[in-house]
């Protein structure tokens, strides 16, 4: 039994936890922005689709994987511009918009994947370039650390790196503040005169650039292939690592790294012979549990505040009562 | 001769449907504190909207220094040193005080960095420039009323306002809190040579601050006054366009049996947090019992409770010798109990939907106005509504009216159309006359003590003290959840009554 629980935890479990987790970070860095300015975005996933797919047609055209990274950007700006436009100018319901990018993520993809390249399924060519994994100097010659933290592709770093950028933005920088003051208060950053759509509008953009990253490094980031529906929910358990992270970078870089080492533990589950339908089945019931517990852990600590609250009063009351005698 | 700061010349607001502005002229000089009075949807509002720049007038020129403003932003008109302090306050919550206070306007670092730390000197460098005293550090959503408002001011001061619009500012302020809000208008007047434009239809108030006021009546300006020429009668007439009697009501009969009581009640806030602190009253029949408290010390919580909104934590409330704990809203109001709630537009009505179906909500499933609880009788239910409507003086509105597009005094007479029609004994008012103008007031409140002498058990909660010296027999304060002072009518007067809404008395022993 032991040795089945020390086989699990191997180098390549670390590698895979990094690997699954990068394209939920940059998707979620993206979500952040979007559930500070108060818009409820659930069409992250087909984002993510659009940017794997673009990435991987404009690689394929330019046989560069830089101008397929630069286009699935190109296409994240307009798909936060489309999204602002209805949700935050024309004010349709976010949920209706954000399926709705879902269904034609999903749709357009598998369309032109077989219409224009004639591919069903997945799509593999060697002209597809792919991100050239990184190997840092020094930290790559230390044992087990070399080997965990270097040889990615540049994406991973910069996802990294986004983090801290991404933090910095949002509470060191005037452009930060008015994006949470459009989300918690709009017509008070209006009244200060600042339009809080144009701040909705730049969360929603910046939204989309995140996202057609996480789909460019999805599809360019070590496979090289475009697959139908390869987003995976991602979109979806990126909104609940934004949601279970309260928005906060750290703390949201922190819950994808939790799913993406779960992810990666079902795998491994696999080679000690779980079931691969059960262990298939982790990322997503991690998701559940992550909402439940935020919902629940929320509802405890209000219950016990004011248990304890209630307590403190009868003593307070009864310490009132007792110096007469 | 003072010069003239700011000045509306035939200035008229056409809204679909409503001219909300007819026509007005008037100057403002500088250095003055004017008054702007009127009923509600007079155009106070939409005036000062209009000079803020919220508003682009549909004719007529506004002046700012001489300098005519053509469809002017509110952006241009900080610019032009106007401040505006709203009625609900614009506040980001979550921001500190310093950076509510430089928004959109922060000190930076290297062009793109906030330099938090500049923002925080700035506010103490207003605070001792004006004397308004306040923590920059503090959370804006952890601090009393009386303070964000301060911080509202200071945002206006801050972006260099020396034109001050202040929308009902003493709302939601205690009478010690106005007092301390009219020092700091004084002072900024008389050291700081500002202008200060004041909006409210609190006619003591006008008396206590204003040298000058203007009275407004459907849009329509009735007259610019000297403060010191008139008095309190004469401008509400003028308010109103006839003599308004603010007597006492004729109460009548003596209290019966208790129909409503709580006993050591406790129940928490959204936040979890302990709102209402063992509390304990009684309320009888042919009686009011009103709470006066200032907003957010429990009171919201202590209407959900005995209304079965809220979840009971420990004690107990009994309807007519009942306990209610744990039962439903629904289930409450069959023991005999009707809501008048504190917010209309959130709980009160349905605002899509029309006059007669707000009317019957409750009543649908009734064998008066359905077939088997299923198929409503539609005719017998416009019937009923139009008289109902017509009994409690709903106006401007058909019964297919969308209740949402009514002004706020008619779509709580029909709130209160609808609960008083449910002939309970027990009645549960808060805030019945909030945002409401004087006529409607005047009805509202002749119905409730029509009510109370028919021998029901009413529990006010207002935060206008006015209406709760006017109709309690009993006054209990509330104050963090607990019960600070209990009064007999003619007891306590509203000076005396806000020491107690302010803090509890109990242990200090009576006096200070």
């Amino acid at each position: 039994m032991w040795d089945q629980i020390t086989a699990l935890f191997t180098v390549g479990l670390f590698q895979n936890t990094i690997r699954n987790a990068t394209p939920v970070v940059l998707a979620a860095m993206g979500g952040l922005f979007t559930e500070h300015a108060g818009i409820m975005n659930i069409g992250m996933d087909g984002m993510i689709l659009i940017g794997a797919f673009v990435a991987v047609v404009f690689s394929f055209l330019f046989a560069s994987a830089p101008m397929g990274v630069l286009f699935a950007v190109i296409i994240g700006i307009a798909i936060g511009l489309f999204f602002a436009l209805f949700v935050v100018k024309l004010k349709a319901d976010e949920f209706v918009i954000g399926t709705t990018v879902n269904i034609f993520a999903g749709g357009v993809t598998v369309y032109l994947l077989r219409s224009v390249f004639h591919q069903v399924g997945t799509w593999v060519s060697k002209d597809i370039k792919g991100l050239a994994p990184i190997d840092i100097p020094i930290l790559k010659d230390i044992p087990v650390i070399g080997e965990v933290l270097s040889g990615y592709s540049l994406f991973v770093y910069l996802s990294w790196v986004f983090v801290i950028l991404v933090w910095i933005f949002l509470y060191r920088t005037p452009y930060g503040f008015w994006i949470r003051a459009a989300g918690e208060h709009p017509s008070a950053l209006e009244t200060a005169g600042i339009d809080p759509v144009r701040m909705k509008f730049l969360a929603s953009v910046l939204c989309g650039i995140f996202c057609g990253l996480a789909g460019a490094h999805l599809s360019l980031g070590y496979l090289n292939c475009f697959t139908e529906g390869m987003s995976a929910s991602r979109g979806f358990i990126a909104f609940a690592c934004v949601v279970f992270g309260m928005a906060n970078p750290p703390k949201v870089f922190g819950a994808a790294l939790l799913f993406g080492f779960l992810q990666a533990l079902g795998l491994r589950l696999q080679s000690v012979g779980v079931p691969s339908d059960l262990t298939a089945a982790v990322p997503y019931l991690t998701t559940v549990l992550m909402l439940v517990y935020i919902t629940v852990s929320a509802n405890t600590k209000k219950r016990n505040r004011a248990k304890k609250e209630m307590k403190a009063e009868e003593a307070e009351t009864a310490e009132l009562a007792e110096p007469s005698a | 001769m003072q010069e003239t700061i700011v000045r509306f010349e035939n200035v008229s607001m056409q809204f679909p449907g409503v001219l909300a502005n007819d026509n007005v002229s008037f100057d403002i000089k500088k250095g003055e504190v004017f008054a702007l009075v009127g009923e509600n949807g007079a155009g106070k509002s939409t005036l000062m909207n209009i000079l803020y720049g919220i508003n682009t007038p549909t004719s007529g020129e506004v002046y700012i220094r001489g300098e005519r403003m053509v469809k002017h932003t509110p952006a241009e008109s900080i610019e032009h040193g106007i401040g505006m302090v709203h009625q609900h306050f614009m506040l980001v919550p979550s921001f500190t005080v310093a950076q509510n206070i430089v928004l959109s306007r922060e000190p930076r670092k290297n062009k793109i960095f906030y330099d938090l730390k500049a923002a925080e000197k700035a506010t103490l460098d207003l605070v001792e420039n004006y004397g308004l005293v306040v923590d920059p550090k503090a959370i804006v959503e952890e601090i009393s009323v009386g303070l964000q408002q301060r911080v509202e001011i200071l945002k206006t001061l801050y972006k260099g306002a020396d034109i001050l619009i202040l929308d009902e500012p003493t709302a939601v302020l205690t009478p010690q809190e106005t007092e301390e809000l009219f020092e700091v208008i004084r002072r900024i007047v008389r050291e700081k040579d500002m202008t200060v434009i004041i909006i409210t239809h609190k006619l003591n108030e006008v008396m206590a601050i204003s040298d000058r006021v203007g009275v407004m009546r459907h849009g329509k300006l009735v007259g610019v006054e000297e403060t010191k020429n008139v008095n309190e009668k004469i401008l509400s007439s003028m308010m109103v366009g006839r003599d308004v009697l603010f007597d006492n009501m004729d109460k009548t009969g003596t209290p019966g049996d208790v129909l409503i009581e709580a006993k050591n009640l406790y129940a928490v806030d959204n936040r979890g947090l302990l709102a209402v602190k063992g509390l304990d009253f009684q309320i009888r029949a042919g009686e009011i019992l009103g709470v006066a408290a200032i907003e957010g010390n429990g009171q919201s919580e202590l209407l959900e409770a005995i209304t079965g909104l809220r979840k009971i934590e420990d004690g107990e409330v009994l309807v007519q010798g009942t306990v209610i704990n744990g039962m439903n809203p629904g289930q409450v109001r069959k023991l005999g109990l009707a809501h008048i709630p504190e917010d209309r537009i959130a709980t009160g009505i349905a605002p899509p939907s029309s006059v007669k179906d707000n009317l019957i909500i409750g009543k649908e499933r009734d064998s008066q106005f359905a077939k088997w609880g299923m198929q409503l009788k539609k005719s017998t239910i416009a019937r009923y509504a139009k008289e109902l409507s017509e009994k409690f003086d709903v106006r401007g509105a058909g019964i297919e009216t969308p209740v949402g597009s009514l002004s706020g005094g008619n779509m709580q007479k029909v709130v209160v159309a609808r609960e008083f029609s449910f002939d309970t004994p027990v009645l549960i008012i808060a805030q019945p006359t909030r945002g409401v103008d004087i006529g409607a007031i005047e009805f509202i409140h002749r119905n409730i003590i029509e009510k109370r002498n028919a021998g029901c058990a009413i529990l006010l909660v207002s935060a206008d003290l006015d209406e709760i010296f006017r109709l309690s027999d009993r006054i209990i304060t509330m104050y963090e959840g607990k019960i600070t002072g209990e009064f007999k009518e003619g007891e306590i007067d509203k000076m005396g009554i806000s020491y107690y809404m302010t803090g509890d008395r109990s242990e200090v022993g009576g006096e200070q």
